[in-house]
C-alpha cells in the first residue's frame, strides 16, 4: 500500500520492537527509517522529520532502551513523548486582555476556515466562558464574506460589526474596537480576508491593522491537510505579524495532520484549538499528547473518555476504562453502555475515535443504525445475571429462551455473541497493538 | 536534440501571455524547486547516494509524496547505471523527462486535458472538493472564461449549507454576468439542480455550472447526498454530468490522494482543477493522483482574478517548474 499511514506503520514496527525480548541498535535503525518514512506521508516538513529522528534516535539507541525491560514500550514512550514535546507540551488558553476586550485577528491562507473558525470562537466564549464578543467582518474582498459572518453571527445571536465591503479593513477593525469599547465587550474577534504570504500588499494591510488595533492574540488559521508548504507559510505569517497561536482546522477530515508538528516546529507559537466540524460548536482545544496519540494511531482514548466523563458520572468513566484498558468487559458493562454512550453523541463519530478502529475493514466508514441498538438492548436485558458476566454458558436451550424474551430470533442471539467476542478482542487491540491479522468486524446495530 | 532544447523551442514559438502568466505563477516554485536542483546540481561532482538523497527531499518538499519520490528515484538510478551518466548537468534533462512520464503514464494525454464540452446540446459540469480549496471561485472563473469563447453559461447554486455560499456565487454571476439558478439557504441541493436543468434546457444554454458545498471526503453521509445530486443530474440529462471537476488546493498535502479516490468513488471525477498556484506550495501531489488513479488535471487557478484560471498542460507545468533551467 503505497499511502500507509502514520499510525499503521508505526504500529507495525512497534509491534515488531514489542514482540522482541530485546532492542538491538540495529533495531532502532530499522524503526527509525520507518518513523522517517511514516512522518513525511504524514506531511510533516522533511526538515522537522530530519530533526525529530535525531532526537529519537539518540535517545532510543541509549541506555534507557538497551537495558530497559520492556524495550518495545520504551521506545513507543520515547517516541509519543517527543511527538507531544515537538507540538508544544501543555495546552494553551486564550489571552485575557488587562483592560478588556481583548482583540484577536485572524488570519490565514484562503479557504483555511477563518470564518467559521471566527464564529466557532465566539460561540466557545460565550457558551463555556460567558463572555461577551463581538464578530468583525473585515474581509472586504472574498464575494459574500460578511454576510458569511453575518449569518453565523445571526445563528449565535453574537453582534457583527461591519461597515460594508468598501471601507479600509484596517479603519473596519479600528472602528469596530470604539465601539466593542463602548458596548463593553470582552471579546472583539477581526476576521480577515485570506491571503499568500508572499502578497506583500495584503500583508502590509495585516502589519497595519496590528499597529492599529494592538491585538492580544494573531491566531493563524490552518488547514489541518496542509502539506510541506505549512513551514514557508507559517514561518512567513509569524515573521510578518508575530502570531500568537495557532488554530488547526478540518481535523474531523482523514488527514494525518502532520502540519501540525511543522507548523509548531518553525514557529513555537502554540497550538491552541483544533476545529473538528462544520457546526458551530465544532471546536475543541488542542491537546498535544492526544494528537500525537492520533498520529500514533492509539486512537483518541482520552477524548472518548473526556466525552465520556461529560455525560457519564466520574466513577462510570474511570470503570470504563479500566475495562477498556483490561478487557473484562462483560455483557452488563456493554448494555450499560450502549445507554451511555447513546448521551455522548452519534455513535458513528464515537466509534471512530476509538484506537485501532481505523484498521478494521468497514468500521472507518459505518453508520450506525439507531433502531437495532434497541433489539441488542433487548437482547441483552432478557439473559440472566450469570449469562451476561459468563456469555460462554449460553447455549441452545438458553439462546432460544433468549431470543423469546427479547422477541428475537437465535440467529440475531448468535450474532451479538459473536459479535461481543470480536468486541472485546478488539479492545484488546486498543492496548495491546495488535500482532495477528485483523479481522473484519461490526456491531450487530450497524 | 535534448528535451529542455525541444521544450523551449516550443514555448518560444508559443510565446504567449498564458505561458508568461504560468511562469509567473510558478516563480516562487520555481525558484525554490528548480533554484534548489540547479543549487544541488553545482555543489555536486559526482551523481551518487547523497546526490538521490538531496533530490529526494528537494521532491518530498514539492508534495510529490513518499512513495512516488522512491519509485522515480529508483528509475533515475537505474537510468544513470544504463546511461552511464556521472555528470550531475546531464540530470537535468533525465528528471524532467522521468516528471513528464509520471505524469503521462498509461495515456494519450492531450484529449484528455480538455474539457469535453458537447459539440451541440448542454453541457454540464459538477463541481465537488472539500471545504475552501476553491470550488466556487473557480466556477466564477471558467464561467468568465466560457462566456469569452462565446459560450452561453448558467450557475447552479448547489451550496445550500455553508453559509453566505448562495450569495457568494451571485456575486460572481453579476461580475461575469450570467445568471444564478437558486432557492433558499438550506433546501436541498438536488432539488436546486433540477430546477437548474430546467432552466438551462429551457434557455437553451450551453453550459450548466454546477457548485455543490464543500465536503470532507470521509463523511459517508455527504457523500451520499453528492451521489444523489449527481444522479437527479444523470437522470435528467442522459450522459451528464459531461465533467465531473473535483477541485484541489495546491497547498494540500498527501490528503489529496484520499480526497482524490473517495471523490472519485462516489461521483466517478474525470478531471482535476488544481488551484492557489500562485501561492508556494507546488501541489506535487497530482503527479501520484495521475500515476495512481490516471485522473487528468485540466485546469488551474493562478489567483482570485475572473481572468486567473489556465487549462493545464503537464509540458507548460513542467516548463514552470524548469523554467530557470532552461533559461540558463
Ligand atoms: N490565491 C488564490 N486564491 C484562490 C484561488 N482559488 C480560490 N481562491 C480563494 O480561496 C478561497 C476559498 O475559495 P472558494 O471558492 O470560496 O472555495 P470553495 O471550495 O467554494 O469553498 P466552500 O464552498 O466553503 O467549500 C477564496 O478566498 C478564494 O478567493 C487561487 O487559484 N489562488
Ligand atoms: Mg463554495
Amino acid at each position: 500500500m503505497a499511502f500507509e499511514g502514520l499510525s499503521e506503520r508505526l504500529q507495525q514496527v512497534m509491534s515488531r520492537i514489542r514482540g522482541k525480548g530485546k532492542v538491538t541498535e540495529a533495531d532502532v535503525k530499522e524503526m527509525m527509517r520507518e518513523v522517517r518514512l511514516a512522518l513525511l506521508e504524514a506531511d510533516v516538513n522533511f526538515k522537522v522529520v530530519k530533526d525529530f529522528i535525531k532526537q529519537v534516535s539518540e535517545r532510543a539507541v541509549g541506555q534507557e532502551v538497551m537495558k530497559s525491560l520492556t524495550p518495545g514500550q520504551q521506545v513507543i514512550k520515547i517516541v509519543k513523548e517527543e511527538l507531544t514535546a515537538l507540538m508544544g507540551g501543555e495546552q494553551s488558553q486564550i489571552a485575557v486582555a488587562k483592560k478588556p476586550p481583548t482583540v484577536v485577528m485572524m488570519v490565514g491562507l484562503q479557504g483555511a476556515g477563518k470564518t467559521t473558525t471566527t464564529g466557532k470562537l465566539a460561540n466557545w466564549l460565550r457558551k463555556r466562558h460567558n463572555r461577551k464578543p463581538l464578530l468583525v467582518a473585515a474581509d472586504v474582498y472574498r464575494p459574500a464574506a460578511i454576510k458569511q459572518l453575518e449569518t453565523l453571527g445571526k445563528q449565535l445571536s453574537v453582534p457583527v460589526f461591519s461597515l460594508g465591503e468598501h471601507e479600509n479593513p484596517v479603519e473596519i477593525a479600528k472602528r469596530a474596537l470604539e465601539q466593542a469599547k463602548a458596548e463593553h465587550c470582552d471579546y472583539v474577534l477581526i476576521d480577515t480576508a485570506g491571503r499568500l504570504h508572499i502578497d506583500e500588499g495584503l500583508m502590509d494591510e495585516l502589519r497595519q491593522m496590528k499597529e492599529a488595533v494592538k491585538p492580544d492574540e494573531i491566531f493563524l488559521v490552518v488547514d489541518a491537510m496542509t502539506g510541506q508548504d505549512a513551514v514557508n507559510v507559517a514561518q512567513s505569517f509569524h515573521e510578518q505579524l508575530g502570531i500568537t497561536g495557532v488554530i488547526l482546522t478540518k481535523l474531523d477530515g482523514d488527514t494525518r495532520g502532520g502540519a501540525a508538528l511543522s507548523i509548531r516546529a518553525v514557529t513555537g507559537a502554540p497550538i491552541k484549538f483544533a476545529g473538528m466540524g462544520e457546526k458551530l460548536d465544532a471546536l475543541e482545544p488542542f491537546h498535544p499528547e492526544r494528537m500525537a496519540s492520533r498520529i500514533l494511531g492509539m486512537g483518541d482514548v482520552l477524548t472518548l473518555i473526556e466525552k465520556a466523563q461529560a455525560a457519564v458520572d466520574e466513577e462510570k468513566a474511570k470503570e470504563l476504562e479500566q475495562k477498556m484498558r483490561t478487557a473484562t468487559f462483560t455483557l452488563d458493562d456493554f448494555l450499560d453502555q450502549l445507554g451511555q454512550v447513546r448521551k455522548l453523541g452519534p455513535l458513528d463519530e464515537l466509534i471512530k475515535m476509538l484506537p485501532g478502529a481505523n484498521k478494521i475493514k468497514g468500521l472507518a466508514n459505518i453508520q450506525v443504525d439507531e433502531k437495532q441498538i434497541a433489539r441488542v438492548e433487548a437482547i441483552i436485558r432478557s439473559m440472566t445475571k450469570e449469562e451476561k458476566m459468563h456469555p460462554e454458558i449460553i447455549n441452545g436451550s438458553r439462546k432460544k429462551r433468549i431470543a423469546k424474551g427479547s422477541g428475537t430470533t437465535v440467529q440475531e442471539v448468535n450474532r451479538l455473541l459473536k459479535q461481543f467476542d470480536e468486541m472485546k478482542k478488539m479492545m484488546k487491540m486498543m492496548t495491546n497493538v495488535p500482532k495477528g491479522k485483523k479481522k473484519g468486524f461490526r456491531f450487530p446495530f450497524m | 536534440m535534448g528535451f529542455f532544447q525541444k521544450l523551449k523551442e516550443k514555448w518560444t514559438k508559443q510565446a504567449d501571455t498564458v505561458t508568461e502568466k504560468f511562469k509567473e505563477g510558478l516563480s516562487k516554485t520555481r525558484t525554490s524547486f528548480a533554484g534548489k536542483v540547479n543549487d544541488l546540481i553545482a555543489r555536486y561532482r559526482k551523481v551518487d547516494e547523497e546526490f538521490f538523497e538531496e533530490l529526494e527531499e528537494i521532491l518530498i518538499a514539492a508534495d510529490v509524496g513518499v512513495a512516488t519520490v522512491m519509485e522515480l528515484v529508483d528509475e533515475l538510478k537505474m537510468e544513470v547505471k544504463r546511461r552511464n551518466i556521472q555528470d550531475p548537468a546531464q540530470m537535468r534533462d533525465v528528471i524532467a523527462e522521468k516528471l513528464i512520464d509520471i505524469y503521462r503514464a498509461g495515456s494519450a494525454a492531450r484529449e484528455l486535458a480538455s474539457l469535453r464540452i458537447q459539440e451541440d446540446g448542454l453541457t454540464v459540469i459538477l463541481f465537488v472538493g472539500v471545504n475552501g480549496v476553491g470550488k466556487t471561485t473557480t466556477i466564477g472563473k471558467l464561467a468568465h472564461k466560457l462566456k469569452a469563447e462565446g459560450k452561453s453559461v448558467l450557475l447552479a447554486a448547489g451550496d445550500t449549507f455553508r453559509a453566505g455560499a448562495i450569495e457568494q456565487l451571485e456575486v460572481w454571476g453579476e461580475r461575469v454576468g450570467v445568471d444564478v439558478i437558486k432557492q433558499a439557504a438550506g433546501s436541498d441541493p438536488a432539488a436546486v439542480m433540477y430546477d437548474a436543468i430546467q432552466a438551462a434546457k429551457a434557455r437553451g444554454v450551453d453550459v450548466l455550472l454546477c457548485d455543490t458545498a464543500g465536503r470532507l471526503q470521509n463523511k459517508v453521509n455527504l457523500m451520499k447526498e453528492l451521489e444523489k445530486v449527481k444522479r437527479v443530474i444523470s437522470r435528467e440529462i442522459p450522459g451528464a454530468p459531461h465533467e465531473v471537476l473535483l477541485v484541489l488546493d495546491a497547498t494540500t498535502g498527501q490528503n489529496a490522494m484520499s480526497q482524490a479516490k473517495l471523490f472519485k468513488e462516489a461521483t466517478d471525477v474525470t478531471g482535476i482543477v488544481l488551484t492557489k498556484l500562485d501561492g508556494t506550495a507546488k501541489g506535487g501531489i497530482v503527479l501520484a493522483i495521475r500515476n495512481e488513479l490516471n485522473i487528468p488535471v485540466k485546469l488551474v487557478g493562478l489567483g482570485e482574478k475572473m481572468d486567473d484560471l489556465q487549462v493545464f498542460d503537464p509540458e507548460q507545468y513542467v516548463y514552470g517548474l524548469f523554467a530557470d533551467w532552461l533559461d540558463s
